[in-house]
């Protein structure tokens, strides 16, 4: 039960610096940590988040096993034209997620 | 010399095992103004707030048919942010067929079994975190009123007796930080005036979000005194006294903590 939340402005003006925030349900599992009776609890993390913008990608962030549970990821980009940011998570065991947001610049 | 020493040792021991003294209503604090700026921030935007990655996943839950009755929690109270608004900021309320304080956790394991004839959800289970936390958040803002229920007296005066109670190999009891020593600090932490005013709640050190019974046996543990069991009703009882004690504080639910 994978779920994502996602800020982006619903408008911005031509040229702005606006920001985009996500925070990804995951847990992080680091690989490192063992059971009571000395088994491996093996590596699940996300490995990869890309944010694309009407099909080109304007972010791109490689996750290790160092970062927490529940990624949150905020960066900062230049409204241009009013369109779609489409975002992406990969990791292990087969965990694939996505989310989109749309933004109208004036 | 060494006499006037004795005495003086015997009168600070003394001062310090003064009895607990309740903190006064002006001087009440959530845990949150003890919290750095940057954690603040991460509870007051729901987008930053990864509770709201369980009140989500609450709300999903809450329409989703269940149990042999085939039916959801929706198909009884059906909009929660109607039904469920202040509901939160009376728990533990007192259950009339059981004869004692039942927590949120609980009572949605009670609808669960004779509503939606399903089974009841494991403590600290995904799904019963995600559920109570979306019931709670309802609740976000209102002024907790538990214990305004007459019945709940002789719980909530057992729950206080557990306060009090020194009790575990470090030989404390919860008043013995919370009530006396809230303006100090614990290995580098603050130690709070323990108002559960945001439970269900995520917890940096947990990476999750947890029950405020499972910050109580957290705490029980820390003073090496053998925890209850989810459910007990020694737990529910303490956290009957919390919620009563915090009377008149806002619900923050889903909280951030450190």
């Amino acid at each position: 039960m994978a779920s994502a939340l996602i800020n982006v402005p619903k408008t911005a003006k031509r040229g702005d610096i606006i920001e985009i925030k996500t925070l990804m349900s995951h847990i992080m599992e680091t690989g490192y940590r063992h059971t009571a009776t000395g088994e491996v609890v093996p590596r699940d993390i996300i490995t990869s988040f890309t944010c694309r913008f009407n099909g080109t990608e304007i972010f791109r962030a490689d996750l290790f096993p160092a970062i927490a549970a529940n990624p949150f990821i905020t960066f900062f980009t230049r409204a241009t034209d009013s369109g779609k940011f489409e975002f992406e998570w990969i990791g292990d065991q087969g965990f694939s997620e996505t989310a989109s947001a749309s933004i109208i610049v004036e | 010399m060494r006499f006037g020493f004795v005495i003086l040792m015997t009168g600070l021991l003394l001062a310090g095992a003064a009895p607990a003294a309740e903190i006064a209503q002006a001087e009440r604090r959530s845990g949150y103004s003890f919290m750095t700026p940057d954690t603040k921030a991460m509870q007051d935007d729901d987008t930053a707030n990864p509770g709201m990655l369980w009140v989500l996943d609450g709300e999903a839950l809450w329409k989703r048919k269940q149990g042999a009755a085939n039916k959801a929690c929706a198909d009884c109270h059906n909009d929660a942010s109607a039904s469920m608004k202040g509901v939160a900021a009376h728990y533990p309320a007192f259950d009339k067929a059981l004869d004692r304080p039942v927590d949120l956790e609980q009572r949605i394991n009670l609808c669960r079994i004779s509503h939606q004839q399903a089974t009841p959800l494991p403590y600290e289970s995904r799904d019963l975190l995600a559920l109570t936390a979306f019931v709670a958040q309802q609740s976000r803002g209102a002024a907790i009123e538990t214990g305004s229920d007459p019945q709940l007296e002789p719980f909530i005066a057992k729950g206080r007796a557990l306060f009090t109670q020194r009790q575990g190999q470090l030989n404390l009891g919860c008043a013995n930080c919370h009530d006396d020593n809230w303006d100090k600090r614990l290995a580098g932490s603050a130690i709070t005036q323990a108002h559960p005013t945001g439970y269900p709640l995520y917890r940096l050190e947990w990476q999750s979000l947890g029950s405020l019974q499972r910050r109580l046996r957290a705490c029980i543990t820390g003073i090496r005194a053998q925890a209850y069991d989810y459910g007990a009703p020694e737990l529910v009882e303490l956290e009957l006294y919390l919620m009563s004690r915090a009377r008149g504080m806002p619900v923050e639910t889903p909280a951030v903590r450190p």
